[in-house]
C-alpha cells in the first residue's frame, strides 16, 4: 500500500502529545547566551528628541543597548521595498515601533531595563484609519487598478443597482508560539541562526544586509513554528535583525523573544479593509457592472502590501463572473503596525465584498442568495475569464455547490429556519451559503520555485530536506508520504529535516498555500532520480528491462526477483550508485503582468464551500453557530486527515476574524487589544455542535504533485458563511428585513447597532 | 508550628527544594529555565491560552485533589506542600497515555505549540471523569475553554476528549504521593531570596500579625491578577502574604439561611456550592474565565480585588450578600457593596483581610438571575454583567436589588432602577419605568470591550431578559427560548 493518501499523523504528533516536539525557546541554550528585550515607541508619529537611555545601561545584568546607529549594516528589514528601518531611525510610525533594543544577561533584566528608556518626542500629525489615510492621499505605493468591459455604460444601462460602503477589520495571527529568534556566532564571522519563520532565506538576506556579510556566512535553521498563519513571513525579519546586530556586538549567543504583548504592539496583522462599491444587475441577480475602490490598511509601511493589494484585485471576483468590472486598490499608509501576510493574503479580502453584494443583491430582488449566486457562478464554457484575462478551466462549483446544498440539507433548514424565526421574537436565526475559488501559486512569477535533498542511507532508510517550513500544517508529512510513495517504501522509513537554508538554497517563503505543490513536486523529483538509479541497477541484476522494476511495499521487484528494498540499497552502493539526490521544481505555464495586472498569475483553482446556521439573540448580540456542513476541494489529497484538519481549522479562524477577533486602537493610535484578555480568538465552545466536513471528490487536471490541491489558505474563506449567516440573521430581527450590517466583525455590539438602525 | 524556610513539592513525584530563587519566579519560568522540562509552554504569559497547563495535587483529606493550573502565573512558593504534575509525567509507564493517543488518532495537533496544555486539561478531565465511565461534548468543551489553539478549530480535540475513554485505561496510583506530602516540611512558610520575600501563615492569628506588621505588604490569593503584575508590569510587590494556607479562610458552611464562604475557597469550589442554591448561576460559572483559572482564583480574591468587571460582585450583591472584614483587633461584617467607595478603592483598612462572604439563601417568592455579555463565550471579561434580585409577593416587588459590573467605576446598584422597580407590580409598564431609570444609573465608559452606548442598552436588555423570564403579566418565557447558548439541539 502506498503511504500517499492516507490519513496518516502528522509527522511530530507524537512528540507533540509528549511535549517532546522542539520549538526554538525549547532549545538548550549555548554557554554565555545573552537576551534581548525592545524598547518601543509610544507615539503614533513623532520626531525623536532625545534619546536617553543611561537608565537602560545602568540597570542590573544589562550587557549592551542598542540604537540605530549600532547597526553596521543596512537598518531595514523591508522585504520587498526598503521603507523598513529595523530600529526606528529619528522618527517613529507607530506606537510599538522598536526604538532600542537591551541585552542582558537574563530575560527578565532585559525586559525590566527596556522599560527605563526616556525618549522625548516631538509629535507629528498621524493618520489612525484607512479611510483617514485615503483621504489625504497616504499611499505606501501607488494605486493600482483593473478594468475589464465598460463598467460605467453598464451600470446606467442595468435595470437594478446598488451602492455603499462596507468596512473589515484587520485580524492579529495569534501564532501560539511567538516570534523568536536566536542567533549564535560561528567561527570566521559565522552565524548559526534560529529562527521561527516561514521564510529562512529572507531572513539569512535580512542578517546579512545588517551585518554586511556575505550570504554563505549566514544559516538560517528552522525545524518547526508553533504556528505562523503568514504573520512569520516577513515579519520575523525584525528580531532576527535586532538579534544579529546585538549577537554580532557581543560575541555571544543571542536570544530575542518579545513578550506576548510586545509581539501584538510590535508586528503587523491582516489588513483592514474599507471599500466603496456600486454594482448594477438584471431581474435574476445576474451581476452586470461592479465597480469597487478598496482601501487596504497597510500601515506605517509597503511590507507585503503590494502583493495583498494584488491579490484582493485577483480575488474581487471570487467565484463569480463580471464582465464589466472596475476595481482600484490603495495600499493607505496609516501610522499603526505595518501590516502582512495572512492566510489568504488580501484574496479573502477581495472576495468577502463580493459575497457582501451578492447577498445584498438577493435581498433586494426577494430571492435567495443560493440562487443569485448560481446565476454568476463562472461558466464552463463561456462567461469563464476572470477579470485579470486568466481562463477558468477547472471550475467544480456546478457539482460542489449541489452536493453540498443536498448533503446539508439546505432548502428544509432555509424553510424550518424561517418558521422558527416567525415564532421567536428574541432569538432570530440565520443561515448562509458562501463559495471559495481561490488562486495557487505566488503572483511573483520566480517564487513558484523550490528545491529538495533526498539521501537514502544504505540500511534503506531515507531524510528528505526541503526549502518549505513547517508550521503545523503538515507539510512535512505529506513531502515525506510523497518521497514514500516514490520509493515504495513505508512512512516509517522516512525522516523529514529542517529546514535550513544550507541543505537548500534560495528558498521561497512557505507562503501562498504553495509549500507543498511546489517542495512535495522537488522532493519527488530528487526521489524519482533515486528509483531510476536503483531501477537501472536492479534491471542489470536481475535481467529486465528497468522501466519494468516495480518499488511498492518496501520491495523492489525486478523480473521474477523480489528483494526488500533495503538489500537492493546496500547493493547499491557497493556498485558506487548515487544514493542522494537533489530534485527541483518550477511551476509552469505562469505569467503576470504587474503594470497591466494581467496574465495567468495561478497555475489552478482550488474550491470549496461552506454552509453555516446561526442563532442571535437580539437583546445583546450574542449568537451560537449551530451547524457547519463544508465541502472543499483539495484535488486527490495526499493526507485527507491533515487536509480536513486545514480546512476545519481555516474555517473556524475566517470565523473568528468577522466575529470575535476586534482589533481596536485608541485615538493616540496604541493598540489596546495587545493580549488574549482583550483579543478574542474563536475558543472550544466557538466549535459548532454539529460539523460535517467533507473532501470534495476529484483530482487536480493540472499536473501536480499527486494530482492534490493546495489547502492551506482557501478553506479560510469558507468562514464568510458564519458571517453571512450572521448577517442572515441581523437582517430576520430587522422590521423591514434588509440588511443593515456593513462592518466586520460582526461583534455583538455591531450586530446590536445594526439591528437597531 | 514550626516555620520552615524552603520552598518544598513535589514535581512528577521526585521532591524538590528550592531556595535562593525569587518569590515571583513563576513555575512556568521555573520549569524551563531551572529544569529544562520544556514540555509546558509560553503562550501568552498571563493565564489567558492555557499553553502552560500543569496539574496540581492538593491533599483534601487522605486524598490527592487534582486541579489544573496556568503554570506562568503561578508563583514557585504557592505550590510548596503541592504535588506537581506537568505534561512529561504521562509517558512514565514508557507508552503513550490514552490521552496522548487519543490525541494522535484524531489528529489533534498541527502545530504543536498548545498540545501539551491540551494534554494536560484532558488528563485532568480523564482522571476526574474516568469512574463515571465518560464524559459529553459540552462538559468537554468547557473543560477546555482555558486553553486556545490556532490551528484546529478545536473539533478534533473533543473528539480525542470523547475517544480517550474508549482505549484500555491508565491509572495513575496518586496515593504514595499523598504520602509524600505529608513528610514535606509543614507548618508556615517564611521564604527569603535576595530582597524577595514571601509568606505563607498557616493560622489567621499570623495572618493578620504579618499583615499589621508589613503594611506595604500584598496579599496574594490565587494571583490571577497579582501574577501579571510581575510577569507583565515589572511592579514591586513588596513582601507577598499568601493567604491560601490559612485554615479558617478555607471554612465553607451551610446554615439554614445564609453560606458562608471563606476568602480562600477556590471559586471553582465556591460557584459549586452557589450553584446548589442558585442552579441559574450555572452559566456564569462556566463563562467565568476558565478552569485553571477559577481552580487558583478565590471568591475572596475575586472580590477584594475590586475590580469594576469582576463577574462575582454583582450577582452578590444582588443578593444582599455580605462581607467579613478580618484585622487584630477584630471582625467586622458589612453589605457587599460598601466594600467598594471608588475606582479600585475600598472602605477595608490597610490591615484588614477579607475574611469571608455571606451569602442569603433563596427564599420564596424571590426572582433572580445574572448574565455576563462578552465578545467571547469561554473565557473573557464582561462587558456588562447583571444581576437582578426581586422579592415578589402577590406580583408585587416587595424589595428589588439590582446590581451591575461594567457600567461604573465599581461593580454598583442601580438606585433609581431598584427605586422605579419597589413596591410595584411586576409588569411591563414597570419594566418600562425601570428600564428608563437605568439610564441615568449609570455613565459607562467606553473601551475596547464595548462602547458607553452599547453597555447602557446591556443594561437595560438584561433587564429585559428578566422579565421575560419572571414578569407577571406575562406567560414566562423558558429560558432556552430566550438564549442563543441554550438552544435546544433539536431545533437544528
Ligand atoms: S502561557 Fe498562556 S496561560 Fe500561561
Ligand atoms: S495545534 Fe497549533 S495552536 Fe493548536
Amino acid at each position: 500500500m502506498s503511504a500517499a493518501r492516507q490519513p496518516l499523523p502528522h509527522e511530530s504528533a507524537h512528540l507533540h502529545v509528549a511535549g517532546e516536539a522542539t520549538y526554538i525557546d525549547d532549545i538548550p541554550e549555548s554557554r554565555g547566551t545573552l537576551h534581548c528585550a525592545i524598547g518601543m515607541s509610544t507615539e503614533a508619529h513623532a520626531l525623536i528628541q532625545t534619546l536617553d537611555l543611561d537608565a537602560v545601561r545602568a540597570a542590573p545584568g544589562v550587557v549592551l543597548v542598542i540604537t540605530a546607529e549600532d547597526i553596521p549594516g543596512v537598518n531595514d528589514c523591508g522585504p520587498i521595498l526598503h521603507d523598513d528601518p529595523i530600529l526606528a531611525d529619528g522618527e517613529v510610525h507607530y506606537v510599538g515601533q522598536p526604538v532600542f533594543a537591551v541585552i542582558a544577561e537574563s530575560r527578565e533584566q532585559a525586559r525590566a531595563a527596556a522599560r527605563l528608556g526616556k525618549i522625548s518626542y516631538k509629535p507629528l500629525p498621524a493618520l489612525l484609519t484607512p479611510r483617514q489615510a485615503h483621504a489625504a492621499g497616504a499611499y505606501v505605493i501607488d494605486p493600482m487598478s483593473l478594468t475589464r468591459g465598460e463598467p460605467d455604460k453598464a451600470l446606467s444601462a442595468a435595470p437594478h443597482s446598488l451602492s455603499g460602503q462596507f468596512d473589515v477589520g484587520g485580524q492579529e495571527q495569534f501564532y501560539l508560539e511567538g516570534q523568536i529568534c536566536y542567533i549564535i556566532p560561528k567561527e570566521d564571522d559565522g552565524f548559526h541562526v534560529y529562527s521561527s519563520t516561514q521564510h529562512p532565506t529572507e531572513m539569512q538576506h535580512v542578517v546579512c544586509h545588517a551585518l554586511n556579510l556575505s550570504q554563505h556566512q549566514v544559516t538560517v535553521e528552522m525545524r518547526r513554528m508553533g504556528g505562523g498563519f503568514g504573520g512569520k513571513e516577513s515579519q520575523s525579519a525584525i528580531f532576527c535583525g535586532i538579534a544579529a546586530v546585538a549577537a554580532a556586538k557581543t560575541g555571544r549567543p543571542v536570544k530575542l523573544r518579545p513578550d506576548r504583548d510586545d509581539d501584538m504592539l510590535i508586528t503587523g496583522k491582516r489588513h483592514g479593509f474599507a471599500y466603496d462599491y456600486e454594482v448594477g444587475f438584471d431581474d435574476e441577480g445576474r451581476i452586470l457592472a461592479a465597480k469597487i475602490d478598496m482601501i487596504a490598511n497597510a500601515g506605517f509601511s509597503a511590507d507585503l502590501s503590494g502583493p495583498v493589494a494584488t491579490r484582493a484585485i485577483c480575488h474581487f471576483d471570487n467565484a463569480y463572473y463580471l464582465e464589466n468590472v472596475a476595481i482600484n486598490a490603495y495600499c493607505a499608509r496609516t501610522n499603526t503596525q505595518s501590516n502582512t501576510a495572512f492566510r489568504g493574503f488580501g484574496g479573502p479580502q477581495g472576495a468577502l465584498a463580493i459575497e457582501l453584494i451578492i447577498e445584498d443583491i438577493a435581498r433586494t430582488l426577494g430571492k435567495d442568495p443560493v440562487d443569485v449566486r448560481a446565476v454568476n457562478y463562472y461558466g464552463k464554457q463561456d462567461r469563464n475569464v476572470t477579470p485579470y484575462g486568466q481562463v477558468v478551466k477547472d471550475n467544480l462549483l456546478h457539482e460542489l455547490l449541489p452536493e453540498l446544498l443536498d448533503s446539508s440539507d439546505y432548502s428544509a433548514r432555509r424553510k424550518a429556519i424561517a418558521d422558527f424565526n416567525a415564532g421567536n421574537s428574541v432569538l432570530k436565526k440565520g443561515l448562509a451559503v458562501t463559495p471559495v475559488k481561490f488562486g495557487i501559486s505566488f503572483n511573483v512569477k520566480h517564487f513558484n520555485q523550490a528545491g529538495a535533498l533526498v539521501h537514502v542511507y544504505t540500511d534503506g532508510s531515507v531524510l528528505v530536506n526541503h526549502g518549505g517550513a513547517e508550521m503545523g500544517q503538515g507539510l512535512n508529512t505529506k513531502v515525506a508520504q510523497v518521497v514514500a510513495h516514490e520509493l515504495g517504501i513505508s512512512l516509517s522509513r522516512v525522516r523529514a529535516s529542517a529546514a535550513d537554508t544550507s541543505k537548500v538554497a534560495n528558498t521561497s517563503a512557505t507562503a501562498a498555500s504553495t509549500g507543498s505543490d511546489l517542495n512535495g513536486k522537488a522532493a519527488e523529483d530528487a526521489a524519482r532520480q533515486i528509483r531510476v538509479r536503483l531501477a537501472e541497477l536492479a534491471a542489470e541484476l536481475y535481467d529486465c528491462k528497468a522501466a519494468d522494476v516495480v518499488f511498492a511495499d518496501d520491495k523492489v521487484t525486478a523480473g521474477s526477483t523480489q528483494i526488500p528494498f533495503s538489500e537492493l540499497v546496500a547493493t547499491a552502493y557497493t556498485h558506487r550508485v548515487q544514493l542522494w539526490s537533489d530534485g527541483f521544481y518550477k511551476t509552469p505555464g505562469l505569467s503576470w503582468d504587474k503594470d497591466t495586472l494581467t496574465g495567468n498569475p495561478f497555475y489552478y483553482f482550488a474550491y470549496g464551500a461552506a454552509v453555516s446556521e446561526v442563532v442571535l439573540d437580539t437583546l445583546t448580540g450574542e449568537w451560537k453557530l449551530l451547524r457547519a456542513d463544508l465541502l472543499h476541494d483539495a484535488g486527490n489529497s495526499i493526507n485527507p486527515a491533515i487536509d480536513i484538519g486545514q480546512i476545519e481549522g481555516g474555517y473556524i479562524q475566517g470565523m473568528g476574524w468577522l466575529t470575535t477577533e476586534e482589533l481596536c486602537w485608541n485615538d493616540k493610535g496604541l493598540l489596546t487589544t495587545h493580549a488574549p484578555s482583550t483579543y478574542k480568538i474563536p475558543a472550544s465552545n466557538d466549535c459548532p455542535p454539529v460539523f460535517n466536513t467533507s473532501l470534495f471528490k476529484g483530482e487536480n487536471p493540472a499536473d501536480t504533485v499527486l494530482k492534490s490541491k493546495a489547502v492551506g489558505e482557501p478553506p479560510l474563506l469558507l468562514g464568510f458563511s458564519v458571517y453571512f449567516a450572521l448577517r442572515d440573521a441581523v437582517a430576520n430581527a430587522r422590521a423591514d428585513n434588509s440588511h443593515a450590517l456593513y462592518v466586520a466583525p460582526a461583534s455583538c455590539e455591531a450586530m446590536l447597532n445594526a439591528i437597531a438602525k | 508550628m514550626p516555620t520552615t524556610t524552603d520552598i518544598s513539592f513535589l514535581l512528577n513525584d521526585e521532591p524538590q527544594q528550592v531556595s535562593q530563587l525569587a518569590p515571583t519566579l513563576t513555575l512556568l519560568r521555573y520549569l524551563r529555565e531551572h529544569l529544562d522540562l520544556t514540555g509546558t509552554k509560553e503562550g501568552c504569559a498571563e493565564g489567558d491560552c492555557g499553553a502552560c497547563t500543569v496539574v496540581v495535587g492538593e491533599k483534601d483529606g487522605d486524598r490527592l485533589a487534582l486541579k489544573t493550573l496556568n503554570a506562568c502565573i503561578a508563583y514557585l512558593p504557592t505550590l510548596h506542600g503541592k504535588a506537581v504534575y506537568t505534561v512529561e509525567y504521562l509517558r512514565r509507564n514508557g507508552g503513550a497515555h490514552p490521552v496522548q493517543q487519543a490525541m494522535v488518532d484524531c489528529h489533534a495537533s498541527q502545530c504543536g505549540f498548545c498540545t501539551p496544555g491540551f494534554v494536560m486539561s484532558l488528563w485532568h478531565h480523564y482522571e476526574t471523569r474516568i469512574d463515571q465511565g465518560g464524559t459529553d461534548r459540552a462538559e468537554l468543551a468547557n473543560a477546555l475553554a482555558g486553553n486556545l489553539c490556532r490551528c484546529t478549530g478545536y473539533r478534533p480535540i473533543l473528539d480525542a476528549g470523547e475517544q480517550m475513554f474508549k482505549l484500555p485505561p491508565v491509572r495513575f496510583d496518586f496515593a504514595p504521593a499523598r504520602k509524600r506530602l505529608d513528610s514535606l516540611p509543614g507548618g508556615s512558610l517564611h521564604y527569603e531570596a535576595g530582597a524577595g520575600r514571601f509568606y505563607a501563615p498557616d493560622s489567621l492569628d499570623e495572618l493578620l500579625q504579618l499583615r499589621r506588621q508589613m503594611p506595604d505588604s500584598t496579599l496574594l490569593a490565587g494571583g490571577t491578577d497579582i501574577g501579571l503584575r510581575t510577569t507583565k508590569q515589572f511592579r514591586d510587590t513588596g513582601p507577598l502574604i499568601y493567604t491560601l494556607n490559612v485554615p479558617e479562610l478555607h471554612e465553607l458552611t451551610v446554615d439554614d439561611d445564609v453560606l458562608r464562604i471563606g476568602a480562600a475557597v477556590s471559586l471553582t469550589d465556591a460557584y459549586k456550592a452557589v450553584c446548589k442554591d442558585y442552579p441559574q448561576l450555572a452559566e456564569l460559572r462556566d463563562r467565568f474565565a476558565s478552569p485553571p483559572i477559577r481552580n487558583a482564583g478565590t471568591l475572596g480574591g475575586n472580590l477584594a480585588n475590586g475590580s469594576p468587571i469582576g463577574d462575582s460582585a454583582p450577582w452578590l450583591i444582588a443578593l444582599g450578600a455580605q462581607v467579613v472584614l478580618s484585622n487584630a483587633d477584630g471582625d467586622r461584617t458589612i453589605a457587599l457593596e460598601d466594600l467598594y467607595t471608588g475606582y479600585m478603592q475600598q472602605s477595608r483598612k490597610d490591615d484588614e483581610i477579607l475574611r469571608s462572604v455571606i451569602i442569603p439563601r433563596p427564599v420564596p417568592g424571590l426572582q433572580f438571575h445574572c448574565w455576563k455579555v462578552s465578545k467571547r463565550y469561554d473565557s473573557d471579561i464582561s462587558a456588562v454583567c447583571g444581576a437582578f434580585a426581586l422579592q415578589l409577593e402577590d406580583g408585587k416587588i416587595n424589595k428589588a436589588r439590582v446590581a451591575f459590573g461594567g457600567m461604573a467605576a465599581t461593580c454598583a446598584r442601580a438606585g433609581g432602577c431598584e427605586a422605579a422597580l419597589n413596591g410595584k407590580p411586576w409588569n411591563k409598564t414597570t419594566l418600562a419605568a425601570a428600564m428608563t431609570a437605568l439610564d441615568s444609573d449609570f455613565s459607562p465608559l467606553s473601551d475596547m470591550r464595548a462602547s458607553a452606548a452599547y453597555r447602557q442598552t446591556l443594561a437595560r436588555n438584561l433587564l429585559q431578559r428578566f422579565y421575560l423570564l419572571s414578569g407577571s403579566d406575562i406567560n414566562p418565557a423558558g429560558e432556552q427560548s430566550l438564549r442563543a447558548f441554550t438552544l435546544p439541539e433539536n431545533t437544528l
